[in-house]
Formats: C-alpha cells, sequence, structure tokens
C-alpha cells in the first residue's frame, strides 16, 4: 500500500530518511540542502528516528565523521550543496576509497562566484570523478526512491562505494508535489539490517584503515576500486527491478523515452526531463518522431543504454547543465562522444549549455532545440561547437 | 496539458503568498489531484516584492520550469499593482483576484486592462478583524476557490486546520477559518 504525500524534494529526502533511520547522521547546513536536514532534525527531536545526529562546524567535517562513523562499522548519511560539497572535497575522495557506503542527498546548485544559490550542476560534476556513484532524480518521487535505492547499491559486497543522489535545487528542493512513498514495514524491509564487512570497533577481528599505501599496493588498491564501480552497474539494474517489485516503480540506468523509433533526442539529466518529456508528448502529437534519453546514472556511465537509446537517431541534443572549462564542451556531451566511439555511430551530436545559476528551460526551449536537431541532421559537428540556450545576447 | 490549471501569487515578504502556494498545493493533493506549489527564491526579505506558483491538474505534472502565463493571478497588496508585471503573461480568459479595498472597476483602470476578470477582496481587513494581524493569505485562498472552484471550500478549510493544529492557539485556527468563510463570501466581481 503506498501512502500518498504532498513534499518538496527536501522533505521527500528526509522521509526516506526517516524510513532508513540510519545509524549516523552527521550534518551542516547550507541552502538549498538545509530544509533537508531541519526536517530530519525533527525527526531525530520527536523520537521518531534513534539516529545520532552529529552537528558539525563544516562540511569537511561532516564529511571527516560520516567517514569515522562508516570506518566503525555504522550506517551513515549526511548531505550537502554547492559550495558545501565543494568544502568537503578532499574528505569525499577518501570516503570512496576506503570503500564506505555513505549514501548523500546533494542538492545541485551552481558554486560561487558570484555567488548564486540557485540549480545548476557544477557541484556534482565537478565531483564526478571522485569515486562515488551518482544517481539523479527527476522530481520529488525519484529523490526518494533513489535515496531508499542508494542504500542498498552501496552496501551491495560487490560495490561497496558511497552514492550522492542529486536533484535540482530549488526546482525540486523546494517545490511541492505529490509523490507516493513505501509504508515503513515495507521501507524497512526493503532496506534491512546493515553489518559492515569491517569494523573499526571490532577488537576480535583488527583491520587497518586509511593506512599509508605507497608504490606497493595503492595502484592494486585502486584497481579493486575500479572494479567496485564497474559492478556498480549490474547492482544498480537488479535494485532497481527489484525496487520496481516493491513500489510500482522500476528503475534502470537511464530512461529511454520514446527513443526507439526517434530520428532525434535529446540528452539531459534532473528536473529538465519532465519538462522534455512534454515536449517530446506534444511533437509526437504532430507526428514528429522525437524522444529523451534520461540520464539516471551518472556514474557509473550508462555506455550501453546510450548505444541502444540513440540507436535509430539521426541528430542528437547532449544539454549540459555545467561547464567543462576549455575542453571541447560539457562533461556529459564528452562522455556521450565516448560512449559511441568506435560503434560506428554516424549521428550528428549537438552540445547545448543551459540553467546555469538557475536560469530557466521551457518547454519553448527544447522544443526549439528539437527543431534545430532537423536542421543538423546528417552534418558533421566539430567537437568543440556549443550552443547556448536562453542566453542573453 | 490543457487542463491544467496554472496560478501565481504576487505578495510581499510576510504576507504568506509562499505559505498559500504550498498550502493550495497540498489541498489540492488531498482532493486526489496531482500539484505543485513553489515560490520564487531570491533575497527574501521583509515588505520585498516576491511571487509563489501552482500547478493543479487531474493527471501526473511532468513540468519543471518556470510558469509563464497563469491563469489566475493573485494579488495580496495592492500597492504591487503599479510595481510588478501584474498581468503578465494572463490569457484572454484569465483572471485577477486583488486584495484592496478597492473596486474592480478601479483595479482594472490602474492596469489599464482590456479583457479578462477582475476581482477584489478586503482580505486585509478580513484578517485584521478575524486574525487580528494583516496576514491576507488565507483570506485570499478563499476568495481563490470562491472566483474558481478547483477545490471545495471545505477542503481549503481542512488543510488550514492541519496546518494550524500544532503550535498555534485554537483561536488562531478559528479566526483563520472564519476569515476563509468571509472572503469566500464577500469576494466581488465588476
Amino acid at each position: 500500500m503506498a501512502r500518498r504525500l504532498t513534499l518538496s524534494g527536501n522533505d521527500a529526502a528526509a522521509e526516506a530518511m526517516r524510513q532508513i533511520d540510519p545509524d549516523v547522521v552527521t550534518c551542516f547546513p547550507i541552502t538549498p540542502q538545509t530544509e533537508l536536514m531541519h526536517k530530519f532534525a525533527e525527526f531525530v527531536a520527536d523520537g521518531e528516528v534513534k539516529a545520532e545526529m552529529v552537528l558539525v562546524e563544516s562540511e569537511h567535517s561532516a564529511m571527516s565523521a560520516a567517514v569515522g562513523a562508516a570506518s566503525a562499522g555504522a550506517r551513515v548519511m549526511t548531505a550537502t550543496a554547492a559550495n558545501g560539497l565543494a568544502l568537503m572535497w578532499e574528505i569525499v575522495y577518501i570516503a570512496a576509497s576506503n570503500r564506505l557506503p555513505i549514501v548523500m542527498p546533494v542538492v545541485n546548485r551552481a558554486l560561487s562566484g558570484p555567488i548564486n544559490i540557485h540549480c545548476d550542476h557544477s557541484d556534482t560534476m565537478g565531483c564526478r570523478d571522485t569515486g562515488w556513484i551518482q544517481l539523479y532524480s527527476e522530481n520529488a518521487q525519484e529523490v526518494y526512491d533513489n535515496v531508499l535505492q542508494a542504500i542498498r547499491i552501496a552496501e551491495n559486497p560487490d560495490v561497496l562505494l558511497p552514492v550522492m543522489v542529486t536533484f535540482d535545487g530549488f526546482i525540486i528542493s523546494h517545490t511541492v508535489e505529490v509523490l507516493d512513498a513505501l509504508e515503513d514495514k515495507d521501507a524497512r524491509g526493503w532496506i534491512g539490517d546493515y553489518k559492515s564487512t569491517y569494523s573499526l570497533l571490532n577488537t576480535d577481528e583488527p583491520a587497518t584503515f586509511g593506512p599509508l599505501d605507497l608504490q606497493d599496493y595503492y595502484f592494486e588498491h585502486k584497481r579493486q576500486q575500479i572494479e567496485g564501480m564497474n559492478n556498480a552497474t549490474a547492482v544498480i539494474k537488479s535494485v532497481g527491478e527489484a525496487y520496481g517489485k516493491l513500489s510500482g516503480r522500476a528503475y534502470g540506468m537511464t530512461e529511454n523515452y520514446k527513443t526507439d523509433d526517434a530520428d532525434y533526442v535529446v540528452i539531459a539529466l534532473g528536473s529538465t526531463c519532465g519538462t522534455a518529456k512534454v515536449v517530446v508528448d506534444e511533437m509526437r502529437a504532430e507526428g514528429k518522431r522525437v524522444g529523451l534519453l534520461k540520464l539516471r546514472s551518472f556514474r557509473p556511465f550508462p555506455h550501453a543504454e546510450i548505444v541502444a537509446g540513440l540507436a535509430s537517431a539521426k541528430a542528437v541534443a547532449v544539454l549540459d547543465r555545467s561547464v567543462s572549462f576549455g575542453a571541447p564542451g560539457g562533461p556529459v556531451h564528452k562522455e556521450i562522444l565516448a560512449a559511441l566511439n568506435g560503434t560506428g555511430h554516424t549521428t550528428s551530436i549537438v552540445n547545448y549549455l543551459y540553467g546555469l545559476g538557475g536560469r530557466d528551460i521551457s518547454t519553448t526551449h527544447i522544443r526549439t532545440v528539437f527543431e534545430e536537431l532537423e536542421t543538423v541532421a546528417g552534418k558533421s559537428i566539430p567537437a568543440d561547437e556549443v550552443r547556448f540556450i536562453g542566453l542573453r545576447g | 496539458m490543457a487542463d491544467m490549471l496554472e496560478i501565481r501569487w504576487h505578495g510581499r515578504g510576510g504576507q504568506g503568498a509562499k505559505t498559500a502556494s504550498l498550502l493550495l498545493a497540498e489541498a489540492a493533493a488531498m482532493e486526489g489531484k496531482y500539484s505543485q506549489g513553489f515560490p520564487d527564491y531570491g533575497p527574501e526579505r521583509m515588505g520585498a516584492p516576491m511571487r509563489g506558483f501552482n500547478r493543479i491538474s487531474e493527471e501526473p505534472i511532468r513540468l519543471h520550469c518556470a510558469i509563464y502565463s497563469p491563469k489566475i493571478v493573485v494579488v495580496l497588496d495592492d500597492t504591487l499593482i503599479s510595481t510588478a508585471d501584474i498581468a503578465s503573461g494572463l490569457p484572454d480568459d484569465g483572471i485577477i483576484i486583488v486584495n484592496t479595498l478597492k473596486k474592480p472597476a478601479e483595479i482594472r483602470a490602474e492596469l489599464g486592462l482590456e479583457g479578462r476578470m477582475i476581482y477584489t477582496v478586503n482580505a486585509t481587513g478580513i484578517a485584521i478583524d478575524e486574525i487580528g494581524r494583516p496576514i491576507p493569505n488565507s483570506p485570499m485562498l478563499g476568495a481563490l476557490v470562491k472566483v474558481s472552484p478547483f477545490l471545495p471550500l471545505e477542503s481549503v478549510i481542512e488543510q488550514i486546520k492541519k496546518k494550524f493544529s500544532h503550535g498555534f492557539r485554537p483561536e488562531v485556527l478559528e479566526g483563520n477559518v472564519r476569515a476563509i468563510n468571509r472572503a469566500y463570501e464577500e469576494v466581488t466581481s465588476e
């Protein structure tokens, strides 16, 4: 039985955290994440969860405390956004390298400066190579669902990697909308108990955590970490299928929306995908063969799903909400080109930069992108050609 | 998407435009509809112009872009008539509801607007009488569902009761309910 709720994206994440009831939650506030931890702190204060909440003096300490607690064998969560994620970056990398299955909602927000509190993806794209799994969420429903799935993905013995569940600042974090949540008993049955493989506190089987690891073994440990991330693809899919059986909402690495026979495909992540689906439906009704390829998992990157999703495409638009300064195209665009390299694809691929600092992307904008794709089909597009959406002259 | 209702709230920081939009989203969901409620976020401060938004539909709502052409505009403060772009994007059959002592015809003249429908109600006066504070958002919800009956008045009142059942004195809840009922009765057309 589902419970129909009306929640903001932040409160949807907090609701999933209430049901998970982690052993330890570390916390430092930053807009637009603050309301998430505010809500969870209410659950702690009201005795609805047993979690030990650790309030610290910075995000660097929030991730440090999370690493310490996870090393001790605890199930640990924290949350952050933007500059908070940037400040904790050093320890974010260590959390993954130490194979600690921490789950962290990240509310996507532009990095300063100039100061901007609104959505873009420069924060999580900035740490795409830290070794964390990254799941992007379209709406409050997916925020809730992804947080519950992230625990099972992170703690899988073949993976043992931390997971970021991201969602768009304000657009999702502060929009109240309707979602279905699991009953507590179903959610808790889904999450199950956590038994860490190693624990700092287990004196019967002492282990070393985060030691000096020089030319002798560091490289082998990194190789193992690569393996864990590679294994994550199958685990994300099997967890997504199992969650579908439980909730009626199955998940994969991507959502290929009407791409099967599509001539023109837009690739995006986050809340923009919802708006793009509306445009796809409108244009399909006009007889145009258009589709959306939504990236749910950015790390690991869904190569197979992308190749399949673009099989019929004559032209593809890759929408980037962050900049890779000095590189040919944005982070998503580069990954798409790499995924298609060597597959014999002749699709024309155009990179669009949009939405920096929360600049709106409307249905009209997305329709224009599809219309431009009709004119580039069959043409060779230089990899460093970037077009802008919604930018004033 | 043709059956989707979009609403824009204009207010000043402290008048409850954000709360009203979130509360309306919850009330619509309680009626089994799909809804969104979200404000503009900027450098918020008491008295600064701000906006709230709603989408309400029988179908799941996938749009996550801004609202450009709302069917209904609710104005919590009539000093915004001359400073904010109140009628922006309002279609020919659009509706404007203003909290003011003025008559709809005066507001029409101030806006220089042709077509559309204009309604007024003294929500601040009602709020002072019934709640004891000049916060017009609750009564404006009553006026809104009278002018455009997409939700029954009872569901808005139920939502208000839910909102004010914790941490508020019973008089505050009762005052809000009276204010909603009065604005529902007192809102006037041209």
